[in-house]
């Protein structure tokens, strides 16, 4: 049947709101498949596509860039047997005039009613989206409790980061998808054809049920979850035979096989990133203690570098952009870095295409890949990221740098040229004192001080940015208390007065954070357990929305939720946040399999407490966190030996 | 250094494309399409692109202007050619001459607008419009980054007229529910030809003045569409044939049209 497009009832109302631009589409490698016969091949009988609806759930300057919807997109819709539409959260105003004229949430490429589609997938790389979710569920008319759907109703899988502990949204999906997403992805598109096209036996209950014995999805319903009488989780288990115990992570190896996204999206509207990413790797072995996407991702998987500047070349003349992106979790440690910085700026030498670095580690071979980089000419800022503010702290979070390094290697970086520095930290890391915080102000003063020294002149620039550290599940600190927002906030004050009242160097500095509220909230979201689903649901009722956004966040509004849902029970705000747990708790997330070895991690965090460092296990011998051997993978690095050879004139 | 003119029109969904999201998809297109765009000097070089009065964010048009600066000469016809197939349906270019010693924007004088009112009874509209060009003056307050401020959407006005109203469907084919049929509503169409001046007249103020100055019930949307800009000219025209667009006897030349064998397609 097919179904209409509610482009015709939206475009009238298109200007009374905000940046219009934004919901109607039509982006340089955006598809519109036909409804019923995607292949343009005529509908053979039986051969019913799979239709998917992808979110990001923000707003579209955010949403559009993601990196992982962009690929499942393009991915998908390279089947001829899949439809692949996009939609994003819509600002307030466009949500009135959608509830006022009856418009559902619509997909901006076909404009069709998300509810029309078989899967409706969305991605969370931050748990602050979650009530964005139910705004989405809403106004496609999909009811907002998991239970309460029928055969008629899109199957809800969540994915991205977020999906390693998706307990507090259980109630809200029907499915989580763990890891990367390319295999998955196909995997469960083909279940879902097979499904469709076996005439949809036990409808619903059937494909989840398909979904969760095969292992790609880990299926909520499908689990029961008993509470000791203090509150903490007794245990979880598996309410229907043949579903596993734990759920594991995809893992996709050999990335030069997944060269995406090929046509990257070009937007009309203006978005947060405006450049052609490419990943060069992923995973991380970094081994730093807070950092859930470096666990998470395990192990290092690099892109060739041959790979790199094919897609380069590719994605710059299928879009246009000014700028290419080099993305990782730690991009100046891919084995051929080097090369391919030095190949990329050699290929687009005068052609007024710019390469970036993400935040890098403090490291003197990252001035020297950041001059290789700018070599046209653009010395403007550069970003380190030492994250603890004392060395004691960074031997905490396994941040291996010393403040002498980092000093020196930031006064290389001025003696090079570059004006301005930007370092980031967290405060509220385990066994943080104020001294640790104050730290920062020292090693600011002292940056900028040889920093005057090295560049001979007196105008350069320090920043610093802070943020409130969360502890997130599948890393060391997943037991940590996380610290109040009282205390986060009182120790950053404390800094800014000492910088800003520093009279030979205040002025070269400037600070910048955000109070640590939404960091607790954040930290609820986290490593809540599935009675949290009731707080997110009694929030957005009461209007919560966009809580990314601090001109929508209302910490009250979520305290206040917190303690309606909360009150006479054992648990509370404060127990999901600030309460540190041991090794006996059985965690939320515990069946679910990160690959990495829970007695591993609990020692590491032991490691941690007594500031003992661990090596990166792509240089030293590996210290058995546990992911190859349980997930079946290995770390892939260079070098290969091969060089970008220049671009041929065309 | 090559200058060459380009027109422009901005359709359907696109027309909700702001100002600068089509600098940054011109900019892009440019790229792809491979045109030699010299470049400004500096810290920061830009390509050299400049652009005559935008229509507004919302507001159909086919008659947008700019001018582009190559580094190397190409032929206009195939630059037009390549930029519209690289930038999206719906942003089109329809033509591309070289450019002339006098500037673009000394060849625009005034802008005639077509807008589009559902619902509203051809006689209606006559009838204010008719009020509305007695009056000396027509002050209507326009929401303004730095608060409200007044303009006079009379004296702009050089020329206005209401067309044979059309019956129009409230909704494109398609929107209805199947088996419901969409009852047909009035549709006056109101021809302006306004001049530039600063601040500018747009549109939506004579809208605004036709509602608050001659009482006529709008609706809450319109649909306007810059149908051409350019240096006036109240001579007769010179053939039968000559089409282009008038108001009460007001036509406006191409700015493009002045140079040789560059009549536009259109």
């Amino acid at each position: 049947m097919p179904v209409e497009s509610v482009f015709a009832r939206l475009e009238p109302l298109l200007p009374r709101v905000q940046k219009p631009i934004q919901y109607v589409g039509g982006e340089l490698h955006s598809v519109v498949k036909d409804w019923d016969d995607p292949a343009g091949m005529g509908t053979p009988a039986g051969s019913e596509p799979v239709r998917w609806a992808l979110m990001y759930p923000d707003a579209y300057e955010v949403g559009l860039p993601n990196q992982g919807v962009q690929i499942l997109y393009e991915l998908l819709n390279e089947r001829d047997d899949v439809i692949a539409e996009r939609t994003y959260s819509v600002w307030p105003d466009m949500e009135a005039v959608m509830r006022e004229h009856g418009i559902p949430q619509f997909t901006v490429d076909g404009h069709r009613p998300v509810g029309a589609f078989d899967v409706f997938g969305v991605s969370f790389s931050t748990e602050l989206g979650y009530t964005n979710l139910l705004t989405a569920l809403d106004l496609a008319g999909i009811p907002l409790d998991a239970a309460d759907r029928t055969d008629g109703h899109p199957i809800v899988v969540a994915g991205g980061h977020a999906a390693f502990n998706p307990e507090p949204i259980a109630t809200f999906i029907d499915a989580a998808v763990l890891g990367d997403g390319e295999e998955a992805a196909l995997r469960l598109t083909d279940i879902v054809r097979d499904w469709k096209r076996a005439g949809r036996p036990d409808g619903r209950d059937g494909l989840l049920m398909r979904l969760a014995v095969d292992g790609v999805a880990y299926v909520p319903a499908f689990y029961d979850v008993d509470y000791l009488a203090d509150g903490r989780i007794q245990r979880v288990t598996p309410n229907r035979p043949g579903v596993p115990w734990r759920v594991s992570k995809h893992t996709v190896m050999d990335l030069d096989q997944w060269p995406y996204p090929k046509k990257p999206l070009v937007p009309l509207a203006e978005t947060v990133h405006e450049r052609y990413s490419v990943e060069i790797f992923r995973g991380c072995t970094r081994g730093c203690r807070f950092c859930q996407a470096g666990m998470i991702t395990r192990p290092v998987r690099e892109r060739s570098i041959t790979t790199v500047g094919d897609m380069v070349q590719r994605g710059i003349a299928a879009t246009g952009f000014e700028e290419v992106g080099l993305l990782s979790l730690s991009s100046a440690d891919h084995s051929e870095i080097g090369e391919i910085a030095k190949g990329l700026a050699d290929r687009y030498d005068g052609d007024n295409v710019s390469l970036s670095l993400p935040s890098t580690r403090v490291d003197a071979f990252n001035i020297t890949l950041a001059n290789e980089l700018s070599r046209n000419g653009r010395r403007t800022g550069l970003t380190f990221a030492p994250e603890g503010g004392s060395e004691r702290m960074r031997k905490v979070i396994n941040k291996m740098v010393t403040e002498d390094d980092l000093i020196r290697t930031v006064a290389t970086a001025y003696g090079n040229g570059w004006r301005q520095v930007k370092l980031y930290f967290m405060c509220g890391l385990p066994t943080e004192t104020d001294d640790d915080v104050m730290q920062i102000a020292d090693m600011a003063r002292r940056v900028i001080k040889t920093g005057r020294e090295a560049a001979g002149r007196k105008d350069i620039r320090c920043t610093i940015s802070i943020g409130a550290f969360v502890p997130k599940p599948h890393t060391p600190f997943q037991w940590a208390a996380q610290l109040d927002h009282e205390t986060v906030d009182k120790r950053l004050k404390a800094l800014k007065s000492a910088v800003m009242n520093d009279r030979d160097y205040g002025r070269a500095i400037g600070i910048r954070y955000h109070d640590g509220r939404p960091s607790i909230v954040e930290g609820l979201l986290s490593r809540g357990d599935r009675r949290v689903g009731a707080v997110i649901r009694r929030v957005w009722e009461d209007g919560g929305r966009f809580d990314g956004w601090s001109e929508h966040f209302s910490y009250e509004r979520w305290e206040r939720c917190a303690a309606g849902v909360f009150a006479d029970t054992p648990v509370s705000l404060d127990w999901f946040t600030t309460r540190e747990r041991d090794l006996a708790e059985v965690l939320p997330w515990d069946h679910l399999d990160s690959g990495l070895d829970k007695d591993w991690m609990w020692a590491d965090w032991q490691d941690a407490v007594r500031e003992v460092e661990v090596d990166d296990c792509r240089w030293t011998p590996c210290y058995d966190c546990g992911v190859c051997p349980s997930q079946g993978t290995e770390i892939q690095v260079g070098p290969t030996g091969r060089q970008l050879l220049p671009l041929s004139v065309v | 250094m090559q200058r060459l003119w380009v027109r422009y029109a901005k359709r359907g969904r696109l027309r909700f494309t702001s100002h600068r999201d089509f600098a940054r998809a011109f900019e892009r297109a440019l790229r792809r399409a491979g045109v030699p765009m010299a470049y400004s000097a500096g810290f920061s070089p830009h390509p050299k692109i400049s652009y005559v009065g935008a229509a507004p964010t919302g507001v159909a048009s086919e008659a947008e202007y700019l001018e582009i600066g190559l580094a190397e000469r190409r032929d206009p016809d195939e630059v037009r050619r390549d930029l519209d197939a690289a930038l999206p349906p719906g942003l089109d270019v329809i033509a591309v001459v070289e450019a002339d010693q006098r500037g673009l924007a000394d060849r625009v004088e005034a802008s005639y607008w077509r807008i589009e009112l559902p619902g509203v009874a051809e006689t209606d509209a006559r009838a204010a419009l008719d009020r509305f060009l007695a009056l000396a003056s027509a002050p209507v307050e326009r929401a303004t980054k730095d608060g409200h401020r007044t303009i006079d959407a009379r004296a702009a006005v050089l020329a206005a007229e209401v067309l044979a109203a059309q019956v129009r469907s409230p909704a494109p084919p398609g929107a209805s529910q199947p088996g419901e049929t969409a009852p047909n509503v009035p549709c006056a169409i109101l021809d302006l030809v306004v001049r530039l001046t600063t601040p500018a007249v747009r549109p939506d103020d004579v809208v605004t003045a036709l509602r608050q100055a001659a009482a006529l019930s709008t609706p809450d949307t319109t649909l306007v569409t810059r149908l051409a800009q350019g240096r006036l000219d109240d001579s007769p025209p010179a053939t039968d044939a000559d089409e282009t667009p008038a108001v009460g006897g007001i036509r406006l030349i191409d700015p493009l049209v002045a140079n040789a064998g560059a009549v536009p397609p259109n």
